[in-house]
C-alpha cells in the first residue's frame, strides 16, 4: 500500500498536468484542481506512513534505484502538499494565472515530492533537473521582456549549477563504483577526489539555492514572476536545493564535514544576510524587497546548517534533534514567505503598481493582506509565538551550547534587518497622508488565502511539540 | 594511462566550458558554453566506464539520460532566446 502512496506523490501530480494540457481550456482549471487536490491528499497521506526504503521496480541496489522515506522527506513533502495546495487555491482564483500554469506547476511539484523521496545521487540531479525547467517555464510566464530576461538569467544559472553536480556525481562514481546515498555515506574516505566532489556539488547547489555571491538571479526571476509562482519558487523550489545541501554536508559527505568547512558556510551565510537586508532596506520596488528578503532568509537557513555541521564535527551536543530544527526552520520560512509574497501581491494588484510610493493607499484598503505580511514578518524574524520564534530559539540555544557567538551576533543581527525592512514595508499602511486612487478589483479570497498561510505560521507555532517529539 | 588522458581532456572541457560562460554575455554563447561542460561531465564519465574490461554500463546509461535532460534544458533556453528576440524586433509587445 505505501508503495503506491509514494508512487502516486510522483504519477498523480504528472498525469494531471499532463492532461491538462491537451483538454479543453474550460476543462483545465477542473483537471488542476483535481491533480493538486490527490497531490495534498497523497502528502499528508505519506506523513503517516512508517520510514522505509522502497526500491523502484524490485532491481538491487547497487544497479537499482531506490527511494527512501525518512522523518526529514516526510515533513518536507507534507510541507510542500500544504503550502503547494493553498498557493494552488490562490492561482486557482487569480484571473491573470494562464492555463500553461497547471501543467507546468503539478510538474514542478512531482518533481519536488520525487526530489525529497530519492535516496540516489544521479536520480537527485535528474529530479534537479526536471524542477529547473518547469521553474523557469513558470517565471517566463509572465508576457513582458524583463520577465524573459529574468528567466532566461535563472536558466543559465541552474544549468551551471546543475553541471558543477554532475560532475560530482562523476567523480562520486569514478572514486567509488556507487551512487546511493547510504552507501556513499558508509564508504566515504577523506581523499582528494571526495573533497573535490564535495566542493563541485556544494557550488552548484548553492547557485540553485541562490546563496551570495550566487544569488543575482533570485531578486529578478521571483519578483518578475506571476504572484503564485512568486511564492511557489520562493517558499519551496529554493528549498529543494538546500534540501541537497543538507543531505550531503550531514549524511554523504558527513565524514569531510569538518569546523573549518562549516566556517565557509558560515561566512558566505552572513554575507547572504547582510547583503540581501541590505538591499531589502534600499529597493524601492514592493515584489522586489520580498524577493531580496528571501536572499537574507536563505543565508539564516545557510548559518543554521554551518552550526549543525559543526555540531555533528564536534558530538558536542546530543544530534537527535538537528533535522529537525533545519527542516522546522524550512517549514517556518516556506509558510511565511509564501503568505507574505501572495498578500504583496494582492496589494500590488490591486495598486496597478510595483512601486512603494504607489501602493500606500491600496495597503490601507486590503488590511487583511496587511495583516497576513505582519504574521510574516513577524515570524520570519523569529518574535514569539510564531514558527519562527522556535526556530530561532533552537538555532540560538545552538549557537550557545557550540559557542558561536560570532554566528549568534549575526543570526540576531538578521533578526533586526527583517523586522527593519518589514517594518518599512508595513509602515505604508499607517501613514495618514496618502494620495487617494482608483483601485483595481482584486477578489478578496486572494487576501484570505494569503492570511490562510500567515496562520499556519502562527498556529505551528503552538503546535509545535508533537514535530519535535514525536519523530 | 589512457584513462587519465581522457579524464585530464575531460576536465578540460569542463573548464573551457566555464571561462566561455563568464566571458561571453550573448545568451547563445551561454547556452554553448553550458553544452560544452556537460559534454565534458560525460566524457569523464565514459572515460570511467572504460577502465573495466566489458565497459562498465552505469555510467554509459547516466550519460544516456544526461544527454536527454540536457536537450530539453537546451531546448528551453533557445525557446526564451527565441521569445526575448521577437520582444526586441517589436517593443509594442512590453
Amino acid at each position: 500500500m505505501s508503495e503506491w502512496v509514494m508512487a502516486g506523490l510522483v504519477v498523480w501530480p504528472l498525469i494531471w498536468g499532463a492532461l491538462t494540457l491537451i483538454l479543453p481550456s474550460r476543462w483545465v482549471l477542473f483537471a488542476g484542481a483535481l491533480g493538486a487536490l490527490g497531490t495534498l491528499a497523497l502528502g499528508v497521506w505519506v506523513v503517516s506512513l512508517p520510514p522505509q526504503i522502497m526500491t523502484l521496480g524490485n532491481w538491487p541496489t547497487p544497479l537499482g534505484l531506490s527511494w527512501r522515506l525518512d522523518g526529514i522527506s516526510q515533513s518536507l513533502i507534507g510541507l510542500t502538499a500544504v503550502v503547494g495546495g493553498l498557493i494552488s487555491v490562490y492561482a486557482g482564483v487569480d484571473k491573470s494565472c494562464p492555463s500553461v500554469f497547471w501543467g507546468l506547476w503539478l510538474g514542478a511539484w512531482g518533481a519536488m515530492n520525487a526530489l525529497f523521496l530519492t535516496a540516489d545521487v544521479f536520480h537527485f540531479y535528474v529530479t534537479l533537473e526536471l524542477l529547473t525547467v518547469s521553474a523557469v517555464a513558470m517565471v517566463a510566464l509572465t508576457p513582458s521582456a524583463a520577465a524573459t530576461r529574468a528567466a532566461f538569467r535563472y536558466l543559465v544559472v541552474s544549468l551551471t549549477g546543475s553541471m558543477f553536480f554532475l560532475l560530482g556525481v562523476a567523480l562520486l562514481y569514478g572514486r567509488y563504483g556507487v551512487l546511493d546515498m547510504a552507501i556513499l555515506s558508509e564508504q566515504m574516505t577523506m581523499d582528494w577526489v571526495s573533497a573535490l566532489a564535495l566542493a563541485v556539488m556544494t557550488i552548484g547547489l548553492l547557485a540553485k539555492t541562490a546563496v551570495f555571491p550566487l544569488h543575482s538571479w533570485l531578486p529578478q526571476a521571483h519578483s518578475e514572476a506571476l504572484t503564485a509562482v512568486s511564492a511557489i519558487l520562493s517558499a519551496l523550489v529554493i528549498k529543494t536545493a538546500f534540501y541537497g545541501l543538507m543531505r550531503l554536508w550531514l549524511d554523504v559527505f558527513a565524514t569531510l564535514a569538518t569546523v573549518s568547512a562549516s566556517m565557509v558556510l558560515g561566512i558566505l551565510a552572513s554575507a547572504a544576510i547582510f547583503w540581501g537586508g541590505y538591499q531589502a532596506l534600499t529597493t524601492s520596488r514592493l515584489k522586489r524587497l520580498v524577493a531580496w528578503s528571501t536572499v537574507a532568509q536563505v543565508g539564516g537557513l545557510l548559518l543554521a546548517l554551518a552550526l549543525v555541521v559543526q555540531a555533528q564535527a564536534t558530538h558536542s551536543v546530543q544530534t537527535a534533534s538537528l533535522w529537525q530544527g533545519l527542516v522546522w526552520l524550512i517549514g517556518a520560512h516556506a509558510l511565511a514567505k509564501s503568505a507574505w509574497f501572495l498578500a504583496a501581491g494582492t496589494v500590488q494588484k490591486r495598486a496597478g503598481s510595483d512601486y512603494l510610493t504607489q501602493i500606500g493607499f491600496a495597503m490601507q484598503h486590503s488590511p487583511i493582506s496587511v495583516f497576513a505580511m505582519t504574521l510574516a514578518v513577524v515570524s520570519l524574524s523569529g518574535l514569539p509565538f510564531t514558527m519562527g520564534f522556535i526556530g530561532k530559539w533552537w538555532l540560538l540555544s545552538l549557537a550557545w551550547e557550540l559557542q558561536a557567538w560570532l554566528w549568534m551576533l549575526v543570526s540576531l543581527l538578521g533578526s533586526l534587518l527583517t523586522l527593519a525592512y518589514g517594518w518599512r514595508l508595513l509602515n505604508l499602511s499607517l501613514m495618514s497622508r496618502v494620495w487617494p486612487q482608483p483601485l483595481n478589483p482584486v477578489s478578496v479570497s486572494k487576501d484570505w488565502v494569503a492570511l490562510g498561510l500567515a496562520l499556519l505560521a502562527v498556529i505551528g507555532g503552538f503546535g509545535s511539540h508533537w514535530f519535535w517529539e514525536g519523530i | 594511462m589512457s584513462v587519465w588522458i581522457y579524464s585530464l581532456c575531460a576536465l578540460g572541457l569542463v573548464l573551457i566550458g566555464l571561462y566561455g560562460l563568464v566571458r561571453s554575455h550573448h545568451g547563445l554563447q551561454q547556452l554553448l558554453s553550458i553544452n560544452v561542460m556537460g559534454s565534458g561531465v560525460f566524457m569523464l564519465l565514459l572515460a570511467l566506464a572504460a577502465r573495466h574490461a566489458p565497459a562498465d554500463a552505469v555510467p554509459q546509461a547516466l550519460v544516456l539520460t544526461g544527454i536527454v535532460v540536457a536537450i530539453s534544458a537546451l531546448a528551453l533556453g533557445l525557446a526564451l532566446l527565441r521569445r526575448l528576440a521577437s520582444y526586441d524586433e517589436d517593443p509594442s509587445h512590453e
